[in-house]
């Protein structure tokens, strides 16, 4: 069963996978983080993703079987959230391009009287926490030595590729403008990476193929393996509880 | 307690007589269970025997998290998954707890971090036993918290004033770790035979490495007597380990696994459990770095530390220059004046 029967489903399915994954990825960090406190700060990051995703996969049906037991290409996720961590960099240029993301999409969704109204509500306050974590580390690292700012700058050009997904128009989110959306998004982030010294990456925001890929079930290779890691224990015991 | 501040009683150019008396005033109030704080006289073997173990067990608990986070990617429910990272995250936290309460005693983090870096510091020995199965992240939980809250409860009432009041709060989340330890295995013991097994052998494993963690018997203790005259340590490590076993055995009943030990029994004159003894052989042979993972988790906190390296330098010099504009500012304010 893949549940993407309603458009209420298919979009708790696209932003419960979002967080999903994205939690995934950053609980990686665990006990390799560059600081104790950052080993806190990323895994409360997680912690506050793992809770969102808990509650729109629920909206789409038990949420160990929409997390454990779908295959990759059931899965509604956003390329950019499944890339791999990389180095400190790299994984603060996907929480930048993402929280502010999540960040402005979780203010209009609490504006309106939509079934993620409650949900965008209490996710805002997280995600302007989020926000921060990555504007915080983006002004560090692109005003901080010579070799920060250069893992900075490759790290924002090579996910840059991923950001135009974002703004593909998911169904079930009624009421949202994506131009909008987009511009508030662009303003922000050019505000952010002026004051750290980047400049805005060029190039195009998405790949060859079409955007909206990972909205699709079509992803990136290191999720297979990221989803065999993250789904193998459950798969061993069918039926199990745990 | 004697308040005496630093610059008053630590110089080296102290009168014999008011060392001495210092030095009893000391001794008189720790007895009298008055906390020593940060800026209080203290004898010099006190403030290291404390550094010494404030370091160790900060020490163990970051490295603690390695081989629970080994399973955070493959945790079998999203449940289980908030719980763990909640857990491993805990961790981090009593480092931080720790290390700042060893600051007050005048070491930085860099220096305790660098001496577990090269070895000369050590963290708990347990932690060099790998987690094989998901059942060991609940008998660590329950075994191994469970071990380190019989340790550490009367820690709450150490002579030293900021590390009672940290293990208050450690111990605190410790016991939710611990419950969490046991739910985890009762969810295991009684659902498949699959998953039964699973959480017999880990406390097959788990359990004899257990009781090591409360150290050596008593007489075989390097630091036991003077810690326990301090009032850092309040009972010897062969009572606390008595006290564990005493509570464990009903609780593997209730958990429906046993324990490996053929010689525990129910001893009706002692009042206690009797239980066999323990391999020290491989006690000491762990210690000295022959445990199946002291390479690994070394290795991996070193190469965390190193990697991480330029970030805390870009963190640093972002700071020195955003700290240098006010600064700058603030002293043509004050030339004006």
């Amino acid at each position: 069963m893949t549940a993407t029967d309603t458009p209420t489903v298919n979009a708790a399915l696209a932003l419960g996978d979002d967080a999903l994954i994205l939690s995934h990825r950053l609980g990686e960090w665990a006990g390799h983080a560059p600081e104790l406190e950052e080993e806190v700060a990323l895994a409360n990051i997680a912690l506050d993703l793992l809770g969102q995703a808990r509650f729109l996969l629920s909206m789409a049906g038990d949420e160990d079987e929409m997390a454990f037991l779908r295959e990759e290409r059931s899965f509604r996720n956003l390329q950019l959230v499944e890339q791999p961590n990389g180095d400190f960099a790299h994984t603060i240029a996907r929480q930048l391009y993402f929280s502010l993301y999540q960040h402005e999409l979780h203010t209009d969704l609490a504006a309106g009287d939509g079934p993620f109204a409650g949900l965008a509500a209490k996710a805002v306050k997280e995600t302007a926490y989020h926000r921060d974590h990555a504007v915080q580390w983006t002004l560090r690292l692109g005003d901080g030595t010579e070799e920060s700012r250069r893992r900075m700058r490759a790290a924002l050009d090579a996910l840059w590729k991923f950001t135009g997904e974002m703004f593909q128009p998911v169904e079930g989110l009624d009421g949202i403008d994506w131009a909008v959306l987009e511009g508030r998004w662009l303003t922000a982030l050019t505000g952010v990476l002026e004051q750290a010294g980047l400049a805005v990456p060029e190039g195009p925001r998405t790949g060859a193929w079409a955007a909206g890929a990972g909205r699709q079930g079509l992803h990136t290779e290191p999720f297979g393996r990221m989803l065999a890691e993250m789904q193998h224990l459950h798969r061993s015991h069918p039926g199990a509880s745990w | 307690m004697v308040a005496v501040t630093p610059e008053s009683g630590q110089d080296s150019g102290l009168g014999a007589d008011l060392g001495a008396q210092l030095a009893a005033a000391f001794d008189a109030a720790v007895a009298a269970d008055e906390r020593v704080e940060p800026r209080d006289w203290m004898p010099e073997e006190y403030r290291a025997s404390l550094v010494r173990q404030m370091a160790q067990h900060a020490h163990s608990e970051i490295i603690g998290m390695q081989p629970e986070a080994n399973w955070i990617t493959r945790a079998p429910s999203l449940r289980r998954k908030a719980i763990l990272m909640a857990k491993v995250q805990d961790e981090a936290g009593h480092g931080l707890y720790l290390y700042s309460a060893a600051e007050t005693l005048g070491t930085s983090r860099d220096e305790l971090l660098d001496k577990l870096h090269s070895g000369r510091q050590k963290y708990s020995s347990i932690f060099n036993y790998p987690t094989l199965t998901w059942a060991d992240v609940g008998a660590i939980g329950w075994l191994v918290d469970g071990a380190a809250i019989t340790n550490q409860v009367p820690l709450c009432r150490c002579s030293y004033g900021p590390y009672a009041r940290a293990m208050v709060r450690i111990c605190k989340e410790e016991s939710f770790h611990q419950r969490q330890g046991f739910e985890l295995l009762l969810a295991l013991s009684k659902g498949t035979p699959e998953q039964h097994a699973m959480a017999q052998d880990a406390v097959d494993r788990w359990w004899w490495p257990s009781l090591m963690m409360f150290g050596p018997p008593d007489d075989e203790s390097a630091h036991s007597a003077q810690s326990m005259a301090w009032r850092i340590k309040r009972h010897s490590n062969d009572e606390l380990r008595q006290r564990f076993v005493d509570i464990a055995v009903p609780q593997a009943e209730t958990l429906g696994l046993t324990l490996p030990d053929p010689d525990l029994k129910w001893n009706e004159e002692r009042g206690h459990y009797d239980f066999g003894p323990i391999d020290w052989a491989e006690f000491w042979d762990v210690l000295k770095g022959n445990g199946p993972c002291n390479e690994q988790r070394l290795s991996q906190r070193r190469r965390a530390h190193e990697e991480g390296a330029w970030v805390r330098e870009a963190a640093a010099a972002y700071a020195r220059k955003h700290a240098a504009a006010p600064a700058a500012a603030a002293r043509n304010e004050e030339a004006r004046v």
